[in-house]
């Protein structure tokens, strides 16, 4: 019993820091891809063929910039960006610094479920506030964001969940967070029992987000 | 007064021209409520969507009171849209909006302020009998309630046109009469212009003064609904009379060719 409770307190003693450096790294990264991703999102949907802002062009030139930076994998695209790391937060590794390329892999991923979300909106929904004398922004603040607001949700907070998994790598390479203390540990000082309450915690944490947004979601389902 | 001229419309599509309208020509008088009847595919839906512009006719020209709908512009046509409400066969309400916050968007729209918002939206919850469901989700009513909401919701702007494309098409023969009693009660309260398209004859008979039958995009017969049931000339018309009859002799349709 002492045993087990000695693990617990020596776990979460070292965990405390890692763990809150994650949840800084992946709220902050959150939160911009979804300030990015969303109007992003929206108008690759409507710039559609048939949508209420049709452009070929624009579209394609959006659907161009989602998918190279959705091409990209997370540990490549973190080294590729360094340039602009280094610009925005002063240095290129480092648990602000992370944000920068997390950040900029979550927008293209957030922008594909928000405009696929968009897309499944029933046409007639639009028609019916076109017919009403909307105009185009209203349509979109009004309607369409309202409307599909509760799939935002869950693709929120399947990003959220993405969001863990790329910071983890960030923290490999000198990010902070859970990640790094799991190569500290884990892979450098054999500590299994800290690798195993790592692991433990991430479980706990992915399971609690998606129980919550599940949550969220299920409340809006109207 | 709705004037419709020499109207066409062709859709293009991968496998060919597809010609919906074909030189359309209708007035429709003030206060009527005018039925369009077509089998599917005749293009009903098309005819009534080039009234308020949710589709671009080709040729011809649409005038209400006098005002040419072809040649407004974005701001305009919206104004336009405001006093001409429309219901659809789907309802297409809002799903993350109460009843009374559906009927209440056309006004928030035009930010008008809360508080005259909230004495519109009562007045027509009333009128539509759905008061005691204000606080309700679209997805907790049943089809004829969603449809009340539909009608509520474009009766909001007080407009001088209502558009119904099949709003009974969905709902049992019940519910269907007590929103064609609530479209009568409204064109005769409000004197609201009504167009109607179904492919339902009762809905014809019950509430239509006046009458067009659409044939494959052509208009092949119109006048006085009581006129046309004496005497209907058209294929499309008489099949429809057919069908019905045989339905009520026989209990089912046995004749015809395959419709
Ligand atoms: N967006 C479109 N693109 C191509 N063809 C179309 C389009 N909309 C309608 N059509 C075609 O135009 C014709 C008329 O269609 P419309 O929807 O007006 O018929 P309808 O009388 O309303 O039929 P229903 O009773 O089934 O609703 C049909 O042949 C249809 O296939
Ligand atoms: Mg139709």
């Amino acid at each position: 019993m002492q045993a087990i409770i000695d693990f617990i307190l020596k776990i979460s003693d070292l965990m405390i820091v890692p763990l809150g450096e994650t949840i800084y790294m992946v709220a902050l990264s959150t939160l911009f891809s979804v300030i990015g991703g969303l109007p992003l999102g929206v108008l690759a949907a409507v710039t559609e063929e048939g949508h209420i802002c049709e452009s070929k062009n624009l579209n394609k030139v959006l659907n161009i910039v989602i998918n190279i930076a959705r091409s990209l994998p997370f540990i490549i695209l973190m080294i590729a960006v360094f340039p602009l790391t280094k610009l925005i937060v002063g240095k290129r590794i480092g648990t602000t610094a992370a944000i920068v390329p997390l950040t900029i892999a979550a927008i293209p991923f957030v922008a594909r479920l928000i405009e696929s979300s968009v897309k499944e909106l029933s046409s007639g929904i639009i028609e019916a506030a076109q017919s009403m004398g909307a105009n185009r922004m209203q349509i979109i603040t009004q309607v369409i964001i309202p409307e599909t607001m509760p799939s935002i949700v869950l693709g929120i907070t399947l990003t959220i969940i993405n969001l863990i998994g790329y910071s983890a790598m960030a923290g490999a390479i000198g990010g902070g967070g859970l990640g790094n203390l799991a190569i500290r540990y884990g892979y450098q000082g054999f500590q299994e029992d800290v690798m195993f309450g790592t692991v433990v915690v991430l479980v706990i944490l992915v399971q609690g987000i998606q129980s919550i947004g599940n949550l969220i979601y299920k409340k809006m389902l109207r | 007064m709705i004037d419709i001229s020499n109207l066409s419309k062709v859709y293009h599509t991968p496998y060919g021209k597809v010609t919906a309208l074909k030189d359309i020509n209708l007035s429709i008088e003030k206060g009527d409520i005018y039925g369009i009847i077509g089998f599917s595919g005749a293009g009903k839906s098309t005819l009534i969507r080039c009234l308020n512009r949710l589709e671009e006719p080709d040729t011809g020209k649409i005038t209400i009171e006098g005002l040419d709908i072809n040649s407004l512009d974005k701001k305009s046509l919206n104004k336009t849209r405001k006093k001409v409400g429309m219901i659809f066969q789907q309802f297409n309400l809002l799903d993350s909006r109460t009843v009374f916050d559906n009927v209440g968007f056309p006004l928030e729209l035009d930010k008008v302020p809360k508080k005259e918002i909230k004495e519109r939206v009562e007045e027509i919850l009333d009128l539509v009998e759905l008061t005691d469901k204000r606080n309700a989700y679209p997805s907790q009513l049943s089809g004829g309630q969603k449809q009340r909401v539909g009608i509520a919701r474009a009766l909001a702007n007080k407009p001088d046109i209502l558009l119904s494309d099949e709003a009974t098409s969905a709902l049992d023969p019940l519910t269907t009469y007590s929103i064609l009693e609530l479209l009568k009660d409204i064109n005769e309260k409000l004197n609201i212009t009504i167009v109607l398209i179904t492919h339902e004859l009762d809905v014809i008979k019950y509430i239509c003064k006046n009458t067009a039958v659409i044939e494959q995009g052509e208009i092949i017969e119109k006048g006085a609904t009581n006129d046309l049931f004496i005497n209907p000339k058209s294929v499309t018309l008489k099949k429809f009379i057919e069908i019905l009859s045989n339905f009520q002799e026989n209990g089912c349709y046995q004749g015809g060719d395959g419709i």
